[in-house]
């Protein structure tokens, strides 16, 4: 092997020899390896995005709300309205034990809230309890979290999102502490949180609601035990689309509905659309490495067909070069090498174009996509480098044997 | 210099063919031997297993001491390249490298480090009187030329022959004149020249002719000192 300068300038001697075929040939590489890092940052980018708008939420909840009867059922008539009460979830929590927590959440309706003379328009009200935050994680930014004793005792405080304190709180003083009128009531800030608008939430931006005790609200808005809205959880080992019907069976039973009425208690199996979710990013996936490799393997072979070509062309000089001394080592490095060059060269720009490309993309992107990552990571393009230079050895294999197959005396014969 | 025994060879494309039917030739160091045959009597099977472009069956052939029977790729690359110098008919230079590369190639395979063989190069380029001519391309030199570019790298290596197919068949007379010049000035300098002609002029450039016919050896005539 004797690869120094003068290898080299073979190398390049033979690639522009013929400039158009050489670029085109490189291009089809060069499309492959950019496409494949473009959905690959994209695809990732997009499943980073929407992982953020779910998340905080337990991937393996379920939430059941009640509607209108739609048979008639024990001296009932269809269409009666029913609510779920604070002992269903007693109930359901004896009766079912694949629930691991299970919450109540109950709404409040939109109101402004004032502290001093600023003022902050139709904020959502909501319960927290300790529970609930297991199934939606509310991330502290200052402050604390509700807890059992605040709602045992009914304390009147609450946790306000970033929006609220931008608008009550704009000299950046902490509203920790500051007492807040919801609806003509006064509430003590104990936290705040951290989440931005944008992602899943629960009645209402997160930037723009109130959390309260579920007792307090319930006292204040003279809501009994009403809940609105049943949240819970399954212990490790169960599905919620397995739980679900239990439980409705229980509040059925309870509630006196018929067995048969699909629409009175209405089920939202949050885990099947995370799975769902799930399964659509594993084949956008998929999706993604069969167009990028596919594309790739027919640059592949263009430069394979291409090369085989070039050898046929070059047969007389290669037989020359074995006349004056080649060994068939020479003729292998010489072939292998243009091979690896152009396979190389064109990949690493796809590469480059595509990472220029990715970064643009994720400086400019709005929403949803803000703050989320488009650009392939280091070991990923290094990945990819190190396929390229196994496709160029693979591409380069066939006119290399070719090439070494040369016998001197056959090339002089061909002129 | 050049040692054979019996060769025998068969080229088996289908039907069997006997090119080579026991050849027994000798050629001293310093002599310039011609081998003459019609078309199809294996002269230039001989040349090409001469210059280890191609086995043989049977026999045995030594060359400047060293047997050469079923060698290697890589040996036969390495004697071709150390012991070989080779001219041919259609010039055999590499297009798209001009004449000074074109000489030095060979060096190259040698791993020879590119300011000497450059230099090299050029200094046989100037033996064949083209020094001025090192930096031109193989399509912008006259037959003449290039056939003398060809005889410059066949050099470059100092080999123990030189072997030409053809040297002339693609020359007119006033350039074949100028190539057999050279030739035989590498003759007076006591270089081993082996040539396949069959041009009566040329043949008798040499010391010997080898007439060849049907795969044997004819015979061999002693060319007189005066028609040189």
């Amino acid at each position: 092997m004797r690869i120094d300068t003068d290898q080299w300038g073979e190398i390049m001697d033979s690639l522009t020899r013929n400039k158009a075929r050489t670029f085109l040939t490189a291009f089809g590489i060069f499309w492959g390896v950019f496409m494949l890092m473009i959905l690959m940052g994209g695809g990732q980018g997009l499943q980073l995005a929407l992982g953020k708008t779910f998340a905080g939420f337990a991937s393996n909840s379920g939430f059941i709300m009640a509607d209108q009867t739609s048979e008639p059922y024990a001296g009932f008539q269809t269409g009666r309205r029913w609510k779920l009460q604070l002992d269903d979830m007693e109930h359901i929590k004896n009766l079912v034990p694949e629930i691991d927590i299970i919450a109540p959440l109950t709404f409040g309706s939109n109101a402004n809230v004032t502290y001093q003379d600023k003022k902050s328009n139709r904020a959502s009200i909501k319960t927290y309890t300790e529970d609930y935050g297991q199934v939606e994680q509310v991330p502290i930014l200052e402050g604390r979290l509700l807890n059992e004793a605040d709602n045992n005792q009914r304390r009147k405080v609450c946790i306000i999102g970033k929006r609220i304190k931008a608008d009550l709180f704009p000299d950046s003083i902490s509203p920790v502490g500051k007492f807040i009128k919801v609806d003509g009531v006064q509430y003590q800030v104990v936290g705040v949180n951290n989440k931005d608008r944008g992602g899943l939430s629960i009645g209402g931006q997160a930037d723009r609601t109130i959390y309260l005790p579920y007792r307090t609200l319930i006292t204040i808005y003279n809501r009994h035990s009403d809940v609105d809205l049943m949240t819970y959880t399954v212990k490790e080992g169960y599905t919620v689309s397995q739980v679900q019907d239990k439980v409705a069976d229980v509040l059925k039973r309870i509630h006196k509905i018929h067995p048969d009425d699909t629409k009175a208690v209405q089920k939202i199996n949050a885990e099947a659309i995370f799975q769902m979710i799930d399964s659509l990013f594993k084949g956008i996936s998929i999706l993604v490495w069969m167009i990028g490799l596919g594309t790739l393997i027919a640059g592949a072979i263009g430069v394979s067909n291409i090369m085989m070509v070039t050898v046929r062309e070059r047969t007389s000089e290669i037989g020359i070069r074995r006349a004056i001394g080649a060994t068939p080592t020479d003729i292998l490095v010489q072939t292998m090498s243009e091979s690896l060059v152009l396979t190389l060269a064109a990949g690493l720009t796809g590469i480059c174009c595509a990472v220029g490309v990715l970064a643009i993309l994720e400086n400019n992107a709005g929403y949803p996509f803000t703050d989320t990552n488009f650009q392939v990571p280091f070991w990923t393009a290094m990945g990819a480098a190190f396929l390229l230079s196994i496709l160029g050895v693979l591409a380069g294999t066939g006119p290399t044997l070719r090439a070494m197959s040369i016998k001197p005396v056959d090339a002089m014969r061909e002129e | 210099m050049i040692h054979l025994r019996n060769i025998h060879k068969t080229y088996n494309n289908g039907a069997a063919l006997h090119v080579l039917k026991g050849i027994d030739l000798d050629i001293a160091p310093g002599e310039f031997v011609a081998i003459m045959g019609a078309s199809g009597s294996g002269k230039s099977t001989l040349l090409n297993i001469l210059g280890i472009l191609d086995n043989y069956d049977e026999g045995e052939y030594t060359l400047d001491g060293t047997l050469i029977k079923d060698l290697s790729e890589n040996k036969g690359a390495y004697y071709r390249n150390r012991l070989i110098g080779f001219v041919f008919q259609s010039f055999n230079l590499i297009s798209f490298k001009d004449a000074q590369e074109n000489v030095a190639l060979p060096l190259f395979y040698q791993g020879i480090g590119r300011k000497k063989r450059n230099q090299l190069a050029l200094e046989y380029l100037d033996k064949v009187g083209l020094k001025d001519w090192a930096h031109h391309y193989p399509n912008e030199m006259s037959g003449g030329q290039k056939q003398r570019v060809a005889i410059a790298r066949a050099l470059i290596t100092q080999p123990s022959i030189i072997l030409a197919d053809e040297p002339t068949g693609a020359l007119d007379s006033k350039t074949t004149i100028e190539v057999m010049e050279l030739l035989r000035e590498l003759h007076r300098q006591g270089m081993t020249i082996v040539m396949v002609t069959h041009e009566n002029d040329v043949a008798h450039c040499a010391e010997k002719i080898v007439h060849i016919k049907d795969g044997q050896i004819e015979n061999i005539e002693l060319v007189n000192d005066t028609n040189k």
